[in-house]
């Protein structure tokens, strides 16, 4: 057992830090106010570093790296609150193009994504549904999709979508892209993003792969590594969030003393740093049994609903508590903090908040009599 | 990153687990399991047997019994031990006095005290807190004051838990009144309990036990070469003390094993299908396993020498998690819990009965050895800069 990273790992790390050290808060309200809420140069700089194929096979364009390295990657878009769609575009949809795709599909799209030349996002929740991904509300039939899509991130944006259908065997995915049979509708989201309404009549539609894949349990292991993914970009957030809080802390002046005079908040911050490590510490676990060889999909299924538990606890711990001692400069669109809180607070739900995931842990909490993370 | 342990390690695993399942009595284990309190005797037989083993003190010098273990195998041992509900050796001996005097005594004093101290042979109390001086320990006013070669004490300690069956305390007494600032004046001198002017009388808790003790000195006499190092060194023994263990600080063996048991009950009763109850088990359990894995991001990476910022971290959020387990089980005994003071012909199971007086004491552990708001205190200070 070992949670120290390797000198390449924190080569990767301090890379992406100064990709983004310029980047503050000016220049992302910035961004977000304009289409498509990320910026496209920085997301072409993402791209020539690497970072948009880390985890994709060489061979399809991609640098081949592990969860580990990825997790580095989404911990630095957290921590300077980044509007670009890194875990939707590549690990989500690029995910379930990596699990599900043929080798054509995956050098295709894959490649294109490594290269920065599409954006593709993942459109699998629907109006009706809130956690199942089972896909009941668009149908496949004769090789188009009828249905509708919604929310689907940086669905306006998007180059192309991975659909999830329902088909006469079950569930299915597909490739879509913007066009004949696709009418999409573009919104800002609650944390500066993008989202879309995407209603499909008779869309054309690429079937993912040639069946020889489970799709349910591809689905479940890409959603448990995007899980994980937010969970370090939550990390991230929450260690900046914490940050500013402390600095806040130390500057501000009322009643002629700084504000770390006063136990009561000094205490609620330190209860906020408690939150925080106890969540690096089950965040960067999940990270190493999803890249453990030897870990059962059950076992890595687990693992990210745990450590999205945390997240969503201790997220909305450090969120509110951030905006709370700094007081009403963090309501302010101009100050950070709050849109850290923001951001959180659509990671919380996105694939699952803690509940959920709670629900699920429930239904196993007689198969152990008691957790062991060592191996 | 790495999620496996080496093969060592699980080897050194399977070890400690073997030996504490096989090797220790099982009707400790069982009364450790069943939140009863042990007999002196129990818990004198259980260190023996470790210590017999060299599992005793492990992490003291390896001149006196220690071994010379990574910070994961200590950690290993721990969690192994208390999974297994082996009373952990007592630690005013093998926590406390043991590494101090190891430390900072002569070689005469290691001599003498180090062999039974790792054997219980000597039961040792801790003399620190006084009426006036709990979280702020350096305002205490226990005197001890040269006469000849001798010290003579005057002062009252309390809260010396398990006093009542040691045969030696050490305590913290003030050397030099005048000292410019408080923690300066302070020194540490071990005295025999049957010392005349000693007087041990033990404190009724809220559970209706008495593990706790007040004790008096009156003038008492001990000879000058129970002064531990240095006159006026003991405020350095007591931060020594009471932060030279970085492994260990959270007993998250020891509340993995309760909240398995209460799994148990509450399956027993019927109460594991209930969605409120068992929702508030799982989070709990996930918890624990966020607080388990921080304790091994500390031990995995302590090699440095300076303690790890997140260690801080563990003493708060494990005494937490262990109230937060006694509480549950109360929850799950429910109307029962009341039988608290049925004898062993009671119909209600001994479990509950045990329950709410096992809750009750454990409001102890976030008072005691730095309370919680002293941890906050100190993250907030050292680590945050506030």
């Amino acid at each position: 057992m070992d949670f120290t990273l390797d000198s390449e790992q924190k080569a990767l790390r301090d890379a992406v830090r100064s990709l983004f050290s310029s980047f503050d808060n000016e220049q992302r309200r910035a961004v977000v106010a304009e289409d498509p809420g990320f910026s496209e140069e920085q997301w072409g700089r993402m791209a020539e570093m690497g970072l948009l194929g880390l985890p994709y096979a060489e061979a399809d364009g991609g640098m081949g790296a592990g969860p580990v390295e990825l997790s580095l990657v989404a911990e630095e878009l957290g921590r300077v609150v980044a509007p670009e769609p890194y875990v939707e575009t590549v690990v989500l949809a690029g995910g379930l193009v990596a699990a599900l795709g043929t080798a054509e599909q995956k050098q295709d799209v894959l490649g294109a994504i490594s290269a920065g030349e599409r954006v593709v996002a993942a459109a699998l929740l629907e109006p009706a549904t809130r956690w199942d991904l089972a896909a009941d509300g668009v149908v496949e039939k004769d090789g188009t999709l009828t249905g509708t899509k919604e929310p689907v991130l940086v669905g306006g944006r998007a180059d192309q979508l991975v659909v999830s259908a329902r088909v006469d065997d079950g569930l299915g995915f597909f490739l879509v892209s913007p066009g004949e049979g696709v009418t999409v509708t573009s919104y800002a989201t609650f944390d500066g993003g993008r989202a879309a309404r995407v209603v499909l009549d008779g869309a054309p539609a690429q079937r993912l792969g040639d069946g020889s894949v489970d799709p349910h349990a591809a689905l479940a292991r890409v959603v448990a590594a995007a899980k994980i993914a937010y969970c370090h970009e939550a990390l991230g957030l929450m260690e900046s969030a914490l940050r500013r809080t402390t600095e806040y802390l130390t500057q501000r002046k009322q009643f002629g003393v700084t504000l770390n005079r006063f136990q009561a908040l000094t205490f609620r911050a330190a209860d906020m740093y408690t939150s925080v490590e106890l969540t690096r510490s089950i965040v960067e676990w999940a990270s190493m049994v999803l890249a453990d060889a030897g870990s059962t999909p059950e076992q890595v299924t687990e693992a990210a609903r745990r450590a999205k538990l945390q997240v969503s606890k201790a997220g909305r711990h450090v969120g509110q508590e951030a905006i709370q001692l700094h007081g009403g400069i963090a309501m302010t669109d101009e100050y950070a903090v709050g849109h850290m809180t923001a951001r959180l607070t659509a990671i919380d739900h996105l694939l699952g908040d803690g509940r959920e995931q709670s629900r699920h842990l429930v239904a196993s909490l007689g198969d152990h009599e008691v957790l062991d993370p060592l191996r | 990153m790495q999620l496996a342990l080496s093969k060592d390690d699980t080897d050194f695993r399977e070890e400690m687990r073997a030996f504490f399942t096989e090797k220790v009595a099982s009707e400790i284990r069982d009364a450790v399991r069943a939140g009863h309190h042990l007999t002196k005797a129990q818990i004198v037989e259980a260190q023996q047997t470790l210590n017999a083993a060299g599992l005793a003190v492990p992490s003291w010098p390896a001149a006196w019994g220690g071994r010379d273990w990574t910070p994961l195998q200590r950690h290993i041992w721990q969690q192994e031990m208390e999974l297994a509900c082996v009373p952990p050796p007592l630690a005013f001996n093998t926590g406390m006095i043991g590494p101090v005097i190891a430390h900072f005594g002569s070689e005469e004093m290691k001599q003498r005290f180090l062999p039974p101290t790792a054997n219980l042979d000597i039961w040792w109390a801790q003399g620190f807190s006084e009426p006036d001086a709990g979280s702020d320990l350096a305002s205490l006013k226990t005197r001890a004051v040269r006469d000849g070669d001798d010290w003579v004490i005057d002062g009252q300690k309390t809260w010396t838990t398990l006093g009542q069956h040691a045969d030696w305390i050490f305590v913290l007494c003030r050397t030099d009144p005048d000292a410019p600032k408080k923690q300066q004046g302070i020194s540490m001198i071990l005295v025999p309990i049957e010392t005349e002017g000693v007087t041990v009388r033990p404190i009724k808790l809220i559970d209706g036990g008495k593990e706790v003790n007040e004790v008096w000195f009156e003038s008492v006499r001990v000879p000058g070469d129970l002064l531990v190092g240095e006159e006026n060194q003991g405020w350095t023994m007591a931060k020594f003390l009471l932060g030279n263990e970085r492994v260990g600080v959270a007993p998250v063996g020891q509340t993995k094993r309760r909240l398995a048991t209460l799994k148990e009950h509450a399956r027993e009763v019927g109460l594991l299908d209930d969605a409120v109850l068992a929702s508030r088990i799982a989070e709990l359990e996930n918890d624990l396993l966020a607080l388990e894995l921080t304790a091994l991001r500390v031990v995995a990476s302590s090699s440095e020498g300076k303690p790890h910022p997140a260690s801080s971290v563990l003493k708060l959020q494990g005494t937490v998690l262990q109230q937060a387990v006694t509480e549950l089980l109360v929850d799950v005994a429910g109307p029962l819990a009341l039988a608290s003071g049925a004898g062993e012909d009671s119909e209600v199971p001994d479990w509950a009965r045990v329950s709410a007086p096992l809750y009750l004491n454990y409001r102890k552990a976030s008072i005691y050895g730095g309370s919680n708001e002293i941890q906050r205190q100190i993250i907030a200070g050292s680590i945050l800069g506030l």
